[in-house]
């Protein structure tokens, strides 16, 4: 099944608009299928979900486009540049234009907050330190933790963690942002803060949101778009009020049924 | 067997020569085998086998012949090819090279104790290869290659008595030179025997100091 996210069914201008394009995107780990044939597309400024059981998929998607896995089968087009194949430069610039937030943080242990959210724009970007450090600064106040600069990420909660996580993504002012799970890891009550705050990104910035995640209430939040995955193909796609007021896939039902 | 504190007085001078000796091939040796290991190490990390392949192989064959054998080849064969060193510098290379064939397997365990979401973090964030090494992966490793490598340099000053067998005046051979000269071996092998306790034991204490550092 292919899936177009727009607002406008036909829009002019394609190329441009059309951030993110999947076209028969295999990918396998042995004997097992994780993509079969997946065809998407999403459209600057979009934020879509995805959502579906475990092992369907979905992380899979935004590891491919991270570069993080390669496809056996398809292409994949970011921002106009094909990837796999492309040359290490070509890559990199894809890269930047993507933050990606991991479900278990990731954060550089031996760093400490400040300097996890400033490495990458000053070595990438080769913003000078002072601006990328006042940058910082900005993005740990608008996540909540302007006053833990010079802590080491053992020193947080995984909350807080999280989300010096997503300041370091955003600190490389990506049009892309991945999330992965990014709520799994944490204790119950630590998921709410985090989720506030990605709602209060997807509200005020442009950014282009991929969101795996397990949180249908927060998918119903943010999306324009929620995709349905079940063994690794998108069996239904739709805005949220759709999807979870009224699906048309049996699969849908059955797994909104499980986890609302 | 009487011992003499005199013999013990006059052995005194030969002993500091040697155990200058001794410190300097225990030092150069270390430093030279963690830096060769750590270069093996990201050699065997390489993409392509024709770097790999030799690499393991060298490295295999190094590890499992006797460093005297080795030593014996540096100082009385590679000559023949016209490279010679003096004894003490043939010395040093031959116990660096020998234990950066052990040091590279504590730098791969090191590098591979980092988590794989490290790697891809720094991917996420487009760091450089470099980078990713010098900021990310390097200084994680380095806390859990600390313990190992202080180990193999205990064993390195273990080790640094065969350096006699190719005319190393170190503390060993001091002490030999000494006993045939005076005819008297107790306390010169008791002194450095002692010797080699504190320096042993200096060497862990510094170590240990290192280890609760880098925990933090």
């Amino acid at each position: 099944m292919s899936v177009e996210t727009s607002k406008q069914p036909a829009a002019a201008e394609d190329r441009p608009a059309r951030l993110i394009h999947m076209a028969g995107v295999t990918k396998r780990f042995g004997e097992h299928t994780v993509l079969d044939g997946l065809d998407l597309s999403v459209r600057t400024g979009r934020h879509v979900t995805l959502i579906g059981p475990s092992g369907s998929g979905k992380t899979t998607i935004l590891r491919l486009l991270m570069t993080l896995a390669e496809p056996d089968e398809g292409t994949i087009t970011v921002d106009g540049q094909r990837l796999f194949p492309a040359t290490e430069k070509e890559v990199r610039e894809v890269r930047k234009k993507i933050g990606m937030v991991f479900q278990q943080f990731n954060l550089f242990p031996n760093m400490t907050v400040l300097r996890n959210i400033t490495e990458a724009p000053v070595t990438v970007l080769g913003l000078d330190r002072d601006e990328a450090e006042a940058r910082a600064r900005e993005l740990l106040e608008l996540v909540g933790l302007g006053d833990k600069c010079g802590m080491r990420p053992s020193q947080l909660s995984g909350g807080q963690q999280q989300r010096v996580a997503i300041a370091r993504a955003l600190a490389m002012r990506p049009q892309v942002l991945l999330l992965d799970e990014v709520t799994s890891a944490l204790d119950p009550e630590l998921v709410a803060g985090v989720l506030d705050l990605l709602r209060d990104i997807a509200r005020s910035t442009d950014i282009t949101i991929l969101a795996v995640t397990h949180e249908m209430n927060f998918a119903r939040d943010i999306s324009d778009q929620v995709l349905m995955f079940d063994a690794g193909r998108i069996i239904e796609a739709g805005p949220p009020e759709k999807i979870f007021s009224a699906p048309e896939h049996d699969r849908t039902r059955e797994f909104l049924g499980a986890v609302l | 067997m009487t011992w003499d504190w005199n013999a013990v007085g006059d052995f005194m001078p030969h002993f500091w020569d040697g155990l200058l000796v001794t410190l300097q091939a225990l030092a150069l040796g270390s430093l030279l085998s963690f830096s060769l290991g750590l270069v093996w190490a990201l050699l065997m990390r390489t993409p392509t086998r024709w770097v790999r392949w030799p690499v393991g192989v060298v490295t295999e064959f190094v590890r499992n012949t006797p460093l005297l054998v080795q030593l014996f080849f540096l100082f009385y064969v590679l000559p023949e090819w016209g490279l010679a060193f003096s004894a003490l510098t043939t010395g040093i290379i031959a116990i660096g090279l020998h234990y950066s064939t052990y040091t590279m397997q504590v730098y791969r365990a090191g590098i591979e104790a980092v988590p794989v979401g490290q790697w891809e973090a720094a991917t996420a964030l487009s760091l450089s290869v470099r980078r990713t090494w010098t900021a990310v992966i390097l200084p994680q490793a380095v806390r859990r290659v600390v313990p190992p490598l202080g180990n193999y340099a205990i064993s390195m000053l273990k080790d640094t008595p065969i350096l006699m067998t190719i005319t190393v005046l170190e503390m060993l051979g001091r002490a030999r030179l000494f006993s045939q000269q005076h005819f008297q071996f107790t306390e010169p092998v008791t002194v450095i025997g002692v010797a080699f306790i504190v320096i042993s034991f200096l060497a862990s204490l510094l170590l240990r100091t290192l280890e609760r550092r880098l925990v933090r």
